[in-house]
């Protein structure tokens, strides 16, 4: 393979013994053998083997999407739940169980994936490369994430899920207080993803700094690479604690040592500080991938270049760094110094300028622009409504007195997924829509697209805007019955849940639309992706 | 009640106008973004997917939009400075609340209830009660915060922000109650199980009130006025509710669940999970997981005549 990639660009000769050259101009048998050398091989074991970057993209994406349906799923059976007050339609171990994996798999399984996935699709092909760096690492990557996830719903299945909530905190998930194997299989869990997560970001990171096209140099790269090669960066920086913390955990667990157990002199605020060193990084780790396909999304839509370059770039870097001076926000109702929890104020407000500045260089690119209303700019149109309110209320958790209200309330689920939905799930959404071409030869239906925009805006809004209400009225989340105190507004989200899955099935039905045209269409794709 | 937006104490009140202050600023930058998209939406021409791009912008610099980004980008990072500001100052005030003369009590989270310890004071001596603080209006109060196994998150929004307790560490909230009221306080951190029904209340009464209300929890329970009662403290001596449960004045001395010694005097039972009245209280006795999944307290088997003595007698623990 390496001689395909020769930096003369020549590939090895032909039968006919001369050098021909590839490319568009390239003769027949030189396509041919190009298309067998980058297919994957044929048949049930050629898949398990498969290495080309598109195919194992393109499972990624597929597995992260099952990954999201189902942790879904998982929220309507809670909100059917608090629909009425002291119901018991499932018990509170389950309900704990229900929740954990909600947070769990949306954290581990679908948002930090799904962006990494997409962009060991997407980069090689912005950056004029043949294929990944490292595809065999890329590949294992892909299979130890896919065991992670089905680690963790094996045990929802065989019933023994985690139940500590997603972030674990002990002294509740260690050995005294989470008896049984759910608290083990998180702990795994996290590194089987977490492990997935630096090879993709080892993978990605060589493949832009070492695999450019000539002449695209690093000021030339889309802005959706350098928001790839920022984030991978950070992923670098964050896994490793979450990976410490959790093998901490298990040792605790199964081993008997006393990392979290205060009584022989560990530290239950070290797993807090460990995880939010992970945990908060980890947003901009989902957030900041989408900022790349906004950046992709705009220019096509407004028929410009997309405006500031050289300031999105530096903003991309900047949250990059501020990201890692935010975890304490988290804990800010713990007993740490006030001047301390400043400082992590001071960085938490820090953050939202270099959000504003794109934003910004967003807006003056459609102000000048002439727009082509089509879905995916639709999609990044609510990401502007629906992010500045995830980052007005963010600027509220920041702050100490505030937040010490609002923290551990709905508010604060209101707040994240304000931020994560709209912030990641709308942009993703978009590009799905922009890249889907790309992915399958083919448009999405505009009229369906419309519809799933408009039941998902609106869902989204109707379920999760009360619950800022709730967090200000003192209702803590991960309560597996309402409580009767008037907090009776848990039905009408309910109601707007379904709206929201609504949106999301139009999204399932054009997909299959689309999958049986492709189908149909299927040798004439396969023809084409030889050369890509 | 409970809620973080009517404030029943200085602390909560001086939250509530910094959440005034950022929420009115935070309204006005979200309605300016979304002015400039509707605008930016409504003045730019439509294009189709034909239309050719305009690359103008790579060969001169777009000096208005510069000059606006620019602006927009300095007054977002002058009103952060300025809530950054209003922040410190609040912070700052939240934590210098004159705490002479407080109130000191002890609070211990369980999984799923509270204990709360009176510290003695001017001489009389201090007591102890569960899932239900009194204290005195315009009187600051010092709450410890110890945590009996998980970590647990005290919170009563109408007076304060939440403090979490923390294994193996001291923490402490200090509030002060300038009206009078029953609020709801709620464990704000995920405990487990029943951490949905982990809840209290602090009463805040007029200070003689409170004086007489204390002076009662001091006391000893009460001796058992009639022969129904007596029988029913008898049921409670000779079952295993003694080996949980301390009611003073009486032999029995547990420690693993609540204080009983007043606990007619209480709202409500289980952590706030029922109100205390004679017909919920005979039903928590007989069948305690069905109210309350998960709870520590099994079912006690007792017939019918002991079940309502044993009520008659709680009940005249005032």
């Amino acid at each position: 393979m390496s001689d395909n990639r020769s930096p003369s660009g020549y590939s090895a000769s032909d039968a006919s013994g001369s050098r021909p050259v590839d490319g568009p101009h390239a003769p027949e048998s030189v396509r041919r053998a190009l298309a067998q050398t980058w297919s994957d091989p044929p048949g049930f074991i050629g898949a398990l083997k498969a290495l080309n970057h598109k195919t194992i993209a393109r499972r990624f994406i597929v597995t992260t999407f099952v990954f999201f349906v189902l942790a879904g799923i998982l929220s309507l059976v809670m909100r059917t739940q608090l629909a009425r007050p002291e119901a018991r339609l499932i018990g509170p171990n389950l309900y704990n169980e229900l929740f954990t994996m909600h947070g769990t798999t949306m954290m581990f399984l679908f948002a930090v994936p799904v962006m990494q996935a997409v962009a060991a699709y997407l980069v090689p092909l912005m950056i004029g490369a043949r294929s990944i760096a490292f595809p065999r690492m890329n590949a294992y990557a892909y299979w130890v994430f896919l065991f992670g996830g089905i680690l963790l719903f094996g045990s929802l299945a065989l019933n023994s899920a985690p139940a500590a909530g997603w972030f674990s905190y002990v002294p509740l998930a260690g050995p005294d207080y989470s008896p049984g194997k759910g608290s083990d299989i998180w702990a795994q869990m996290i590194t089987f993803t977490e492990l997935s997560g630096l090879l993709e970001a080892i993978v990605l990171i060589t493949t832009i700094f070492k695999m450019r096209a000539p002449g695209m140099s690093l000021n030339r790269m889309p802005l959706f690479v350098w928001a790839t090669l920022v984030t991978q960066f950070m992923v670098i920086f964050a896994m490793p604690s979450i990976m410490l913390c959790s093998t901490a955990l298990i040792l605790d667990r199964l081993v008997g040592t006393h990392f979290y157990n205060p009584a022989k002199g560990g530290d239950v605020l070290l797993w807090q500080h460990l995880f939010w060193f992970f945990g908060h990084p980890e947003v901009y780790l989902i957030f900041i991938p989408p900022l790349g396909f906004i950046s992709s999304i705009i220019p096509t839509f407004a028929r410009r270049p997309v405006f500031g370059y050289p300031a999105m770039v530096l903003a991309l870097i900047g949250t990059a760094f501020l990201a890692f001076g935010l975890w304490v926000h988290h804990m800010f109702a713990t007993n740490l110094p006030e001047l301390g929890k400043s400082f992590f104020t001071a960085a938490s407000l820090m953050i939202a300028i270099p959000s504003g500045l794109q934003i910004f260089c967003w807006i003056g690119t459609l102000w000048t622009g002439r727009l082509n209303l089509r879905t995916p700019l639709l999609f990044v149109l609510a990401f502007f409504f629906i992010l500045v309110i995830g980052g007005m209320t963010g600027v509220m958790v920041a702050s100490v007195p505030l937040d010490l209200q609002v923290h551990d309330t709905y508010f604060v689920v209101a707040h994240l997924h304000y931020v994560l939905i709209g912030g990641a799930v709308f942009p993703l959404f978009g590009a799905f829509f922009y890249w889907f071409p790309k992915f399958a030869g083919r448009m999405l239906s505009e009229r369906l697209g419309r519809w799933q925009f408009w039941l998902f805006f609106i869902g989204f809004n109707v379920t999760f805007f009360p619950m800022h209400l709730l967090g200000l009225h003192g209702m803590p989340p991960r309560m597996d019955v309402s409580v009767r105190h008037g907090l009776g507004r848990h039905e009408l989200r309910r109601h707007d849940r379904r709206v929201d899955y609504r949106g999301e099935r139009a999204a399932f039905y054009r997909q299959r639309r689309a999958d049986a045209a492709a189908r149909r269409t299927g040798a004439r794709r396969s023809v084409g992706r030889g050369h890509a | 009640m409970q809620s973080a937006l009517s404030p029943a104490g200085i602390q909560a009140s001086r939250v509530l106008d910094l959440w005034h202050l950022t929420l009115t600023v935070c309204c006005v930058v979200f309605a300016a973004v979304l002015l400039a998209c509707m605008i930016a939406l409504l003045r730019a021409p439509r294009s189709t997917q034909s239309t050719p791009a305009d690359l103008s912008g790579n060969e001169r610099p777009e000096r208005g939009i510069s000059r606006s980004v620019i602006a927009g980008t300095i007054v977002s990072a002058a009103l952060l400075v300025g809530l950054l500001v209003a922040d410190v100052l609040t912070d700052r005030a939240l934590s210098r609340l004159p705490v002479d003369n407080a109130l000191h009590i002890e609070v211990t989270g369980y999984q799923w209830w509270w204990q709360a310890r009176y510290a003695p004071e001017g001489g009389a001596e201090g007591f102890t009660l569960a899932n239900e603080l009194h204290v005195p209006v315009g009187r600051p109060v010092v709450v410890s915060l110890v945590a009996g196994d998980v970590i647990h998150t005290f919170w009563v929004p109408n007076l304060h922000g939440k403090k979490d307790m923390i294994p193996g560490q001291q923490t402490t909230i200090a509030f002060r109650a300038d009206r009078a009221g029953a609020y709801r306080g709620q464990c704000a951190e995920f405990c487990g199980y029943e951490h949905a029904l982990m809840a209290f209340a602090v009463v805040a009464d007029p200070p003689a009130q409170y004086e007489a209300w204390a002076a009662r929890q001091r006391q000893a329970a009460p001796v058992p006025p009639d022969a129904l009662a007596r029988q029913g403290r008898d049921v409670f001596l000779n079952n295993d509710c003694a080996r949980c449960h301390a009611v003073r004045g009486t032999p029995a001395n547990g420690s693993l669940g609540p204080d009983l010694t007043h606990l007619a005097s209480r709202q409500t039972i289980a952590a706030g999970t029922l109100v205390n009245d004679a017909k919920n209280l005979s039903a928590w006795i007989a069948d305690p997981p069905a109210h309350k999944p998960g709870v520590m307290m099994p079912a006690t088997r007792l017939s019918p005549p002991d079940l309502q003595a044993l009520v008659t007698w709680l009940g005249t623990l005032k």
